[in-house]
């Protein structure tokens, strides 16, 4: 379903990704691990059609996203992906419950449903009585339950989450891990998750290890 | 695991027969390898000949599982030493072959990388086990789990610190053994 087939990226004299191969199957939960400057975060923005690579091909079913326009690679985004980054990247300025009302209202959803949606999930994720506060005012864990929220609320087809609980300490980010692969499998929604740490990737189905750009195993 | 130990201490609040003692066991430690009857009767008879149990009666029923056995005051002092001496911070077992692997691997010209891959996928997948045994269960359960899984997570800890010094450690464990010596 997502396919990555012999990539490759530069950063000037540094080689980030030199012919990485994957396959996920839909609803398939992937964790992608590896040293350091191995290439696993530039992989998954690779993956989800943020950073175009240099060489190789990447595939969402058969539609291929490195050559399709920048226009038609972010309507694809908004639609079909969610995103959960270390710190969250919530609106800081939006409460909780806008943060996560955004996919839908960008995606035309009417604000009284899209407003419904927000607070069943946040509900939920066990948020929804911080659904007024600002993402500043609420702890590190909540934030990222909304950021999961967020994420998924839209039904994206994957979800690309890079050290999605790296700023938490381990009972906030169990809890945060059990919302967002509990959500995905019910929504059917494929998962990469990248993280160095073994714990967070015994939630997925399969862990794929990277080294100097490639897939190891 | 030091099972007569343990079944010193299940036995030390009240005289028990066999059965009960091995499904205590069983439901404390016994998720990866439960006791077998004949260990719980061979390992009541042995702390009864050393003196640290003492026969207390038969139950009523059949078979050896029926005999009632109470701690002695001998026993309680030996569960108290045993108790209060710290374990060895050793690594055993299947830990050790690992490092045994990659050093006989790589002496003979053999790609240990492949083989420590290999090993990762293995330990990733008893720690989805485990984590998933961890979900389902209660607090033993998830504490057990736990156990496993953070020396799990060492292991892959060091399994990626091997993996970045193979080269070096190949051309060590190359040399003739006259030069190994007196490497460091």
């Amino acid at each position: 379903m997502l396919r990555a087939k012999d990539v490759a990226l530069r950063f000037g004299q540094t080689t980030a990704l030199d012919g990485a191969d994957l396959d996920v199957d839909g609803g398939e939960i992937v964790a992608v691990m590896g040293p350091s400057g191995s290439g696993k975060s530039t992989l998954l923005y690779v993956l989800a059609g943020i950073l175009r690579p240099d060489r190789g091909e990447v595939y969402l079913g058969d539609r291929r996203l490195d050559t399709m326009r920048d226009a038609a690679r972010s309507r694809l985004r908004l639609r079909a992906f969610g995103f959960v980054l270390q710190f969250g990247d919530l609106v800081p300025e939006l409460s909780l419950r806008e943060n996560v009302e955004l996919p839908l209202r960008l995606l035309g959803v009417p604000k009284v449903e899209a407003r419904r949606r927000a607070v069943s999930l946040l509900r939920e994720l066990e948020v929804d009585e911080h659904a007024d506060r600002l993402p500043g005012q609420v702890s590190g864990g909540q934030a990222q339950r909304a950021a999961v929220a967020r994420a998924l609320v839209h039904g994206p087809r994957v979800l690309f989450a890079d050290e999605p609980t790296g700023s938490l300490d381990s009972v906030a980010g169990e809890l945060v891990l059990d919302a967002l692969t509990g959500l995905a499998r019910r929504e059917g929604s494929t998962v990469v998750l990248v993280t160095h740490e073994s714990r967070v990737a015994a939630y997925a189905d399969r862990t794929l290890y990277l080294r100097d750009g490639r897939v190891a195993t | 695991m030091s099972v007569s130990r343990i079944l010193l201490g299940l036995l030390e609040p009240r005289a028990q027969h066999g059965y009960t003692l091995r499904q205590r066991y069983d439901a404390w430690f016994g998720a990866s390898r439960p006791l077998k009857s004949a260990q719980v009767y061979a390992t009541l008879q042995r702390l009864d000949r050393d003196g640290l149990v003492d026969l207390a009666g038969v139950a009523a029923g059949e078979g050896p599982d029926r005999r009632v056995y109470a701690i002695t005051e001998s026993g309680v002092t030996e569960l108290e030493r045993w108790l209060d001496e710290p374990e060895v911070p050793e690594v055993t077992g299947s830990r050790r072959v690992l490092f045994a692997k990659v050093l006989i691997a790589l002496s003979s010209g053999r790609p240990a990388d492949a083989l420590l891959d290999r090993q990762r996928q293995a330990h990733h997948a008893r720690l989805r086990e485990m984590r998933a045994r961890r979900q389902a269960g209660d607090l033993l359960a998830q504490l057990d789990a736990d156990f496993e899984m953070y020396h799990l997570d060492a292991d892959l800890r060091w399994i990626d610190g091997a993996v970045g010094r193979l080269d070096r450690l190949a051309t060590l464990v190359r040399r003739p053994a006259s030069a190994v010596e007196g490497a460091s």
